[in-house]
C-alpha cells in the first residue's frame, strides 16, 4: 500500500536543518587559504576612467593585488560579457566589461578589484584607491532618453534604443473604428529591486591538479552560469562545477550570470587561491539588477454593454545601463496581453530604453505584473465610465471555461500560438468575491463614510504563463540501502522543492519521505539543468520526477517478477518493497533489487537488464500551463495623510493540480506581500545626474509584518492537460496580480475624489494632491 | 593621499583585545580586532554561522542575536562589547537534548520559513518577545517581529507560527 | 554605527561608554527626572518613574525603531544624532529639557531649544560628551498626546508632534506643542501656545491653533514636500489637542 502524498499538507523536509542555524549559505563557506575581494565600484553614472591610482593601496599589509582592466587585459582576454538570450529584435546588444574598459555607465559598475587577507582590509584599500574620472552626461529618464538630443547612455551608441517589440493580433483597427466608445489611460508603473534578504557572493576554487574550477554562488541558475563562464573562458563546461549553496532569496537577478562570477573564478586562478566575495546590501542596490519603470499609454475599445473589441497602446521601458538579459523582461511585458480576457484585437508596441541605470532583469512576476496592471486598469476604467459593476465587466469578458484550450492570437517568440491550457476564470472570480465578502461591501463603505472614513475594495484577475521550457530533469535511483536517491537539475531559494519532489518520488515507489535523499543545485551531480524562474519547477521537475519514479517502479517490478516468480499484474509497491499483492511475505526489497543490478566483480547483471535501479527523465510540459485567479484587496485611506492601509485581502487562485497547499499558500502569500509592497512602498530613486538616492533600508522601504493584512486563500483546480500531473506554477501568481488590486481599492475608497492614480508605488503625498484635486 | 599605516602599525594602534564570552552557554575566549563587529565575530571567528548579515545598518534584523536576556542587531554593536556577556544565537535556541524548542516546532508545522535566512533573526527576536509577553495578540506579535524583514514568506504564517508557540509555551509552564 | 557600516565615518579612536555606569539610569529628584545620556530607550518605555511622571515619553518611545533598537539605543544618542523627527528629541523639547554636556573645561548646562544648530549637528563641542538630560515633569493637573505619521512601523516620522496642556478651572492655563520632522530640531510652537493660553478648549479653539500650526515653516526632501509636511503639522497640533484632552479627561491613550 502507498501512501497519498501528492496533495497532502506534508512538513517540508528542508525546515530542520535551516530552524537550527546549520543551513549552508555562500558566506558561510570557508575555504583553506581563502582570499577575499572587494570591488572599487563606479561613483557616477556616466564617465571615462582617467586614472586609477592603485600604488598606496597595493602597499597596504594584507593586500594581496589591486587590478584594473589595464592590469587583467595583459594576460587575460577581458572582453564584454557575453548576451545571454540574444533575440534579433535587440538593436544595440551592449553588453559590460566584468571590469570597466575605460566608460563606465551606471553607479556600482566595476572599476577595479582589490584581494587581500580579509574583506575590511580590501575595503580600507579602497578607500585609498583614487579614481579620476571625465565625468559625461547622463541619460536616467527613459523617455528623455528617446527624444532626439538627450545625451546617450553610451558615448559610442548611436542613440538610447535597445530594440522594439510588439504584440498584434486581431483587425485592431476596425475594432477601435466600430467601438461605441474608447478610453485612454496612461500611468508609470515602477517595480522594485531583488532584495533577497540574503545578498550575492561567489567562492571560488580551482584545483591545479586537476584543472578543475569549483564555484559556490548564490544563484538561482547554476548551469547557466556554468554555461555562461565556459563559454566567457572558452574552456570545457565539464570542467566546471557551479554549486549553489543554500540561497536565501532570488527572485530573479539571482537568475544571471553578473561580472563577479566571472571575476572571483579568475582571480581564484590569478592567485591560485581560493576566493571569496560577499556583496553587501550597499553594494546590492546598484550592483544587483532590477526592475524599474515603465511608461504605459493604453486605450482600450469597448461596447456599450463593457465588451472589450480591442487594446492599443505603447509602451516605454527603462532597460538601464546594459542588456545582460536579452529582451526577456519586455517579452514578458506585453506577451501576458490581454490577460484572463477574450479580446480579439490587441496591437501594442514596446521600447526598451538604455538608462545610465543599474541593467534590468525579471524580478518575480517579470514582465507579467506590468501587463496584467495595465489591462485592469481599463477593466477598471471601462467600469466606472458605463457604470458597469467592476466583476461583471471582467465576468463579460472572461474567456469561458467550454473555450479552454483558448488561443488568444499572440504567438510566443518561437511562433507557436499562445494559448491558455485549462481554467474556470468566472468560478476563481466569484470565490475571491466571497471570500472578500463582496456583497456587503457597498453597505460596510457608507457606514464607513459615514463615520468620515474611507474604504475600497479592488479586484484583479490574471493570467500567468507558467513552466518555461526547455526542460528541468530528475534521476531517482535506489541504492543498495534501500534509500532513494533523487538528483534534479533545479536550484532552490527556499520554494520547498526537496519537499515537494520527494511527494512525488516517495508516492511513486511506496517509500517515505524520509528515505527519500534530494540533491540539487549542483552541475556536478546532475548534467543539464535550467534554473528556477518563471514559476517553471513543479510544472517541469513535477512531471521528470513522476516518469523517472515510474520508471524505476516497472523496472523494479519486472525485475521482482523475476525474483519471486510471479506475473507483473500481482505485483504492487509497499514499503519500500516490491510484494506479491496483499503478501508481505512474499516481497523483495527495492534495495536488494538494487544491489542486484548493480552487482560486483565476478557477479552478473540480470539477464534484459540495464545496470542499475535508476531512471533519468528530462520530461516536463507540452507547453505552457496557464495558472490564473483573482484577487481581492480591501483598503482604508487616510484623507489626512494619503496612507494607505490593507485591511484584508482575498486570494482565489488555480495552480492545476496542487502538490503541497502548504508550500502553494506560502508561495501566493509571499507572492501578494512583494505585489503590495510594490503598490505601495518600493521605490528606486535616482537624481537626474543618475546617482541613487534611496540606497539604504531606511529610504528603500519593503513590506514590514505590521502593515500586510492577511492573506485568505480558497483554491480552484483546472489541472492541466500539458503534463501528466496536471500541475501549474505558482512562485509569481502571488505578485502578478496584487499590485492592481490595492490601486484599485484605493481609487474605490477616494471615488468621491475622483481619484485616478497615474503611478505607483503610491505616494501619500501623492495621493493628498489627487484627493485636492 | 596619505601613506596608509602598515598594518602592525595600525593593529598596534587597534590593539586586539582579548575578550571572554558565553555563548550559548559554553566559555569562549578570542582575541579580535576593536573594529570587528558582533555578527562576524560570531559567524567567521566562531564559526557560529547561522546568525545572518543582510544590511549591516540594523534595519532588517536578520543578525538579531540575545545579549544577556535582550534580542540585539548584532551588526550594530562591537565584538569586544560583549565581554562579559552571555550570547545565545540561533544554535543555542533548541533544548540541551537536541529536540526544538516550541518555537522552532511551531515554525516548521506553519511553515513559517521558506529560504530560511531571515528565521534564526526571527527566532531570537520571538524567543525574548515571548517570554516577556507570553498572551500576545496577533497584532502584537506583527509589531514584536516588525524588526525583522522576511522577503519569502509575507509574515502571515510566521505570525500563526508565533501564536502557536505562545500556546505551547504557557502549556508547558516556560 | 550604520554610518561606520558604510564607511561614511571612519574614527581613528572611539570610546565605548557602555562601562561608565553614572551615565545610566533614570534618578526622581523632588521636582525633576535626572537622567544619564546612556539610559536605555527600553528601559524609558518601561520605566515606572517615566509612566507615572511623564508618560508622554513613553507614549512616544512606542513609536522609536523596534524592540531590538531600543535594548541599545540610548536617550543620549537620539539626541546627540538629532534626526529631524526623532521622537524623544521632540518630547525634550515639549518638556523643555536641559541638557547637561561634559568636556575637559567641566559640565555646561544647555537649553534644548539650544541643543540643534544645524542638521544632525547639536550644539557639542568636539572635547565635550552629553552626560545627563533634566526633564521637569508637569505637576498640575494636564494632558498629554503624541501623533506621528510613519510609513511603516518604527520608522523615522515624517511629521510628529507632542502636546502638553494644563487645565486650571476649565482653562487652558499652560500649552506646549513641540513638532518634529518640519526643520533641523523640533520646533516650538510658541503662537500657538500663546493662543491657547488662557482659553476654554474647544473645537473652534483647536481648529484655530491648527491653522495657526499650518504656518510654521517646514523642510522638504526627495519623499515629502513643505506644503505636505505644513498639511500634517496643522492637522495633527489640533488632532493632538483632542487626544490631550481626551487623555486629560481619562477617555483617551494620548496618541494616534
Amino acid at each position: 500500500m502507498s501512501v497519498r502524498y501528492i496533495g497532502a499538507e506534508v512538513q517540508r523536509m528542508e525546515d530542520l536543518r535551516l530552524l537550527i542555524g546549520s543551513g549552508r549559505y555562500v558566506d558561510d563557506i570557508t575555504r583553506d587559504r581563502m582570499l577575499h575581494v572587494a570591488f572599487v565600484r563606479s561613483e557616477h553614472a556616466h564617465a571615462n576612467i582617467k586614472n586609477i591610482d592603485t600604488e598606496n593601496a597595493k602597499m597596504l599589509d594584507g593586500v594581496h593585488g589591486v587590478l584594473t582592466y589595464q592590469d587583467i587585459t595583459s594576460s587575460f582576454d577581458l572582453k564584454r560579457m557575453g548576451q545571454l538570450f540574444p533575440a534579433p529584435v535587440i538593436e544595440q546588444n551592449i553588453t559590460q566589461y566584468p571590469v570597466a574598459n575605460e566608460e563606465v555607465c551606471y553607479v556600482g559598475e566595476i572599476v577595479a578589484v582589490v584581494v587581500a587577507e580579509n574583506r575590511a582590509i580590501a575595503e580600507d584599500a579602497i578607500e585609498i584607491i583614487n579614481v579620476e574620472y571625465d565625468v559625461m552626461p547622463a541619460i536616467i529618464d527613459c523617455r528623455l532618453a528617446l527624444e532626439p538630443n538627450a545625451p546617450k547612455a553610451h558615448k559610442n551608441s548611436k542613440d538610447n534604443l535597445v530594440g522594439i517589440i510588439r504584440t498584434s493580433f486581431g483587425e485592431i483597427d476596425k475594432a477601435f473604428k466600430t467601438a461605441d466608445h474608447i478610453f485612454r489611460r496612461s500611468f508609470l508603473q515602477h517595480r522594485g529591486g531583488c532584495h533577497a534578504m540574503e545578498c550575492r557572493g561567489v567562492v571560488a576554487e580551482h584545483d591545479r591538479s586537476e584543472n578543475t574550477l569549483t564555484l559556490w554562488s548564490s544563484t538561482q541558475c547554476p548551469y547557466l552560469v556554468r554555461r555562461s563562464l565556459a563559454d566567457y573562458l572558452g574552456e570545457n563546461e565539464e570542467s566546471i562545477r557551479v554549486i549553489a549553496p543554500d540561497v536565501g532569496g532570488g527572485f530573479g537577478p539571482k537568475a544571471g550570470f553578473y561580472p563577479e562570477e566571472i571575476m572571483v573564478p579568475f582571480l581564484a586562478r590569478f592567485y591560485g587561491r581560493p576566493i571569496k566575495w560577499i556583496e553587501d546590501r550597499h553594494e546590492h542596490f546598484v550592483a544587483t539588477t532590477t526592475q524599474r519603470d515603465q511608461h504605459w499609454d493604453v486605450e482600450v475599445a469597448c461596447n456599450a454593454d463593457g465588451l472589450i473589441k480591442g487594446i492599443r497602446g505603447e509602451v516605454t521601458h527603462e532597460n538601464g545601463a546594459y542588456v545582460p538579459y536579452g529582451f526577456l523582461l519586455p517579452f514578458t511585458s506585453l506577451t501576458p496581453l490581454p490577460g484572463p480576457y477574450a479580446v480579439p484585437a490587441v496591437d501594442v508596441s514596446l521600447k526598451a530604453v538604455f538608462t545610465n541605470t543599474t541593467p534590468n532583469s525579471p524580478v518575480r512576476g517579470a514582465g507579467r505584473p506590468y501587463a496584467i496592471y495595465a489591462v485592469e486598469r481599463l477593466i477598471e476604467t471601462i467600469s466606472k465610465n458605463l457604470k458597469i459593476d467592476a466583476a461583471e465587466v471582467r465576468r463579460r469578458n472572461f474567456v469561458k471555461e467550454e473555450q479552454m484550450p483558448y488561443a488568444t492570437g499572440a504567438l510566443l517568440r518561437d511562433g507557436s500560438p499562445v494559448k491558455y491550457d485549462s481554467g474556470n476564470y468566472h468560478s476563481c472570480l466569484d470565490k475571491a468575491l466571497v471570500l472578500a465578502d463582496h456583497a456587503s461591501f457597498k453597505d460596510r463603505q457608507s457606514s464607513a463614510r459615514d463615520d468620515g472614513r474611507h474604504i475600497g475594495m479592488g479586484i484583479s484577475s490574471y493570467v500567468e504563463d507558467t513552466g518555461l521550457g526547455p526542460y528541468e530533469g530528475t534521476t531517482v535511483r535506489v541504492q543498495p540501502n534501500g534509500k532513494v536517491l533523487v538528483r534534479s537539475g533545479s536550484a532552490s531559494q527556499g520554494q520547498g522543492h526537496h519537499t515537494f519532489i520527494a511527494q512525488i518520488v516517495a508516492e511513486t515507489l511506496a517509500v517515505s519521505l524520509e528515505d527519500i535523499v534530494f540533491e540539487s543545485g549542483d552541475t556536478g551531480k546532475f548534467p543539464h539543468g535550467v534554473g528556477t524562474i518563471g514559476s517553471r519547477i513543479a510544472v517541469n521537475v513535477g512531471p521528470s520526477a513522476y516518469e523517472a519514479a515510474n520508471a524505476v517502479k516497472d523496472k523494479a517490478i519486472k525485475l521482482a517478477s523475476e525474483t519471486l516468480e510471479a506475473a507483473e499484474q500481482d505485483l504492487e509497491l509497499s514499503s519500500g518493497k516490491v510484494q506479491v499483492k496483499g503478501v508481505e511475505d512474499l516481497s523483495v526489497s527495492l534495495g536488494d533489487l538494487a544491489r542486484t543490478l548493480s552487482p560486483k566483480a565476478g557477479g552478473k547483471v540480470p539477464s534484459g537488464f540495464v545496470p542499475s535501479l535508476e531512471a533519468t527523465s528530462y520530461t516536463g510540459s507540452n507547453g505552457s500551463p496557464f495558472a490564473s485567479g483573482t484577487n481581492v484587496a480591501e483598503v482604508e485611506v487616510d484623507i489626512l495623510t494619503g496612507n494607505v492601509k490593507l485591511i484584508n485581502y482575498s486570494v482565489a487562485h488555480d495552480c492545476g493540480t496542487i502538490i503541497n497547499p502548504k508550500i502553494v499558500d506560502g508561495q501566493i502569500i509571499g507572492g501578494v506581500v512583494h505585489g503590495i509592497g510594490n503598490a505601495l512602498f518600493e521605490r528606486m530613486i535616482y537624481s537626474e545626474g543618475g546617482q541613487p538616492l534611496t540606497n539604504t533600508y531606511a529610504d528603500y522601504l519593503l513590506p514590514l509584518a505590521t502593515e500586510m493584512p492577511n492573506i485568505a486563500i480558497v483554491h480552484e483546480e483546472s489541472p492541466s492537460p500539458l503534463n501528466v500531473l496536471g500541475v501549474k506554477g505558482v512562485g509569481e501568481g502571488g505578485t502578478i496580480p496584487a499590485t492592481a488590486a490595492v490601486v484599485a481599492a484605493v481609487e474605490n475608497a477616494l471615488e468621491e475624489f475622483n481619484v485616478e492614480i497615474d503611478y505607483y508605488p503610491i505616494n501619500p503625498q501623492h495621493l493628498t494632491e489627487l484627493i485636492d484635486g | 593621499m596619505e601613506p596608509w599605516p602598515s598594518l602592525k602599525e595600525r593593529e598596534k594602534g587597534m590593539a586586539s583585545r582579548k575578550i571572554s564570552l558565553k555563548l550559548n552557554g559554553c566559555e569562549v575566549s578570542a582575541t579580535v580586532e576593536p573594529r570587528l563587529h558582533l555578527a562576524d565575530f560570531l559567524r567567521h571567528t566562531l564559526g557560529a554561522t547561522g546568525t545572518h548579515l543582510g544590511c549591516e545598518h540594523g534595519v532588517c534584523g536578520a543578525c538579531t542575536v540575545n545579549v544577556d536576556g535582550d534580542a540585539i542587531r548584532s551588526c550594530l554593536m562591537f565584538a569586544i562589547q560583549v565581554d562579559g556577556k552571555n550570547v545565545t544565537t540561533i544554535e543555542g535556541i533548541a533544548n540541551p537534548d537536541k529536540t526544538l524548542h516550541p518555537i522552532q516546532e511551531a515554525f516548521r508545522k506553519h511553515h513559517g520559513l521558506q529560504c530560511g535566512f531571515c528565521t534564526p533573526g526571527m527566532i531570537i527576536t520571538l524567543e525574548a518577545f515571548l517570554k516577556n509577553h507570553p498572551n500576545p495578540t496577533e497584532f502584537e506579535i506583527r509589531k514584536a517581529i516588525s524588526g525583522n524583514i522576511c522577503r519569502c514568506t509575507g509574515y502571515q504564517p510566521i505570525v500563526a507560527a508565533a501564536m502557536e508557540a505562545a500556546t505551547n509555551l504557557k502549556n508547558q509552564g516556560q | 554605527m550604520p554610518m561606520l557600516n558604510f564607511r561614511i565615518l571612519s574614527p581613528e579612536h572611539i570610546i565605548d561608554l557602555n562601562k561608565v555606569s553614572d551615565l545610566f539610569g533614570i534618578k526622581e529628584n523632588e521636582n525633576h527626572l535626572s537622567i544619564g545620556s546612556m539610559t536605555r530607550q527600553s528601559e524609558l518605555l518601561n520605566s515606572p518613574i517615566i509612566i507615572q511622571s511623564s508618560p508622554l515619553i513613553s507614549r512616544a518611545l512606542g513609536y522609536v525603531g523596534h524592540d531590538q533598537t531600543r535594548n541599545r539605543g540610548t536617550i543620549g544618542g537620539s539626541l546627540c544624532h538629532l534626526d529631524p523627527a526623532a521622537e524623544l528629541c521632540i518630547v525634550a523639547s515639549a518638556y523643555n529639557a536641559e541638557l547637561t554636556v561634559t568636556g575637559k573645561k567641566g559640565d555646561r548646562v544647555i537649553a534644548m531649544s539650544d541643543w540643534p544648530v544645524d542638521f544632525l549637528t547639536p550644539a557639542l563641542n568636539d572635547d565635550e560628551i552629553l552626560t545627563n538630560i533634566r526633564i521637569t515633569p508637569w505637576q498640575g493637573s494636564h494632558g498629554f498626546c503624541f501623533i506621528e505619521f510613519a510609513r511603516r512601523e518604527g520608522d523615522f516620522a515624517i511629521v510628529a508632534v507632542a502636546v502638553l496642556i494644563e487645565i486650571t478651572d476649565h482653562v487652558i492655563s499652560k500649552a506646549s506643542i513641540a513638532l518634529g520632522g518640519v526643520a533641523a530640531g523640533p520646533v516650538r510652537l510658541h503662537e500657538v501656545e500663546t493662543l491657547l493660553t488662557g482659553q476654554s478648549p474647544g473645537q473652534e479653539l483647536f481648529k484655530e491653533a491648527g491653522l495657526l500650526a499650518k504656518k510654521v515653516d517646514a523642510m522638504s526632501d526627495i519623499n515629502f514636500s513643505t506644503d505636505y509636511r505644513k498639511r500634517l503639522s496643522g492637522a495633527f497640533t489640533e488632532r493632538a489637542l483632542h487626544g490631550a484632552m481626551a487623555q486629560f479627561k481619562g477617555e483617551g491613550e494620548g496618541h494616534g
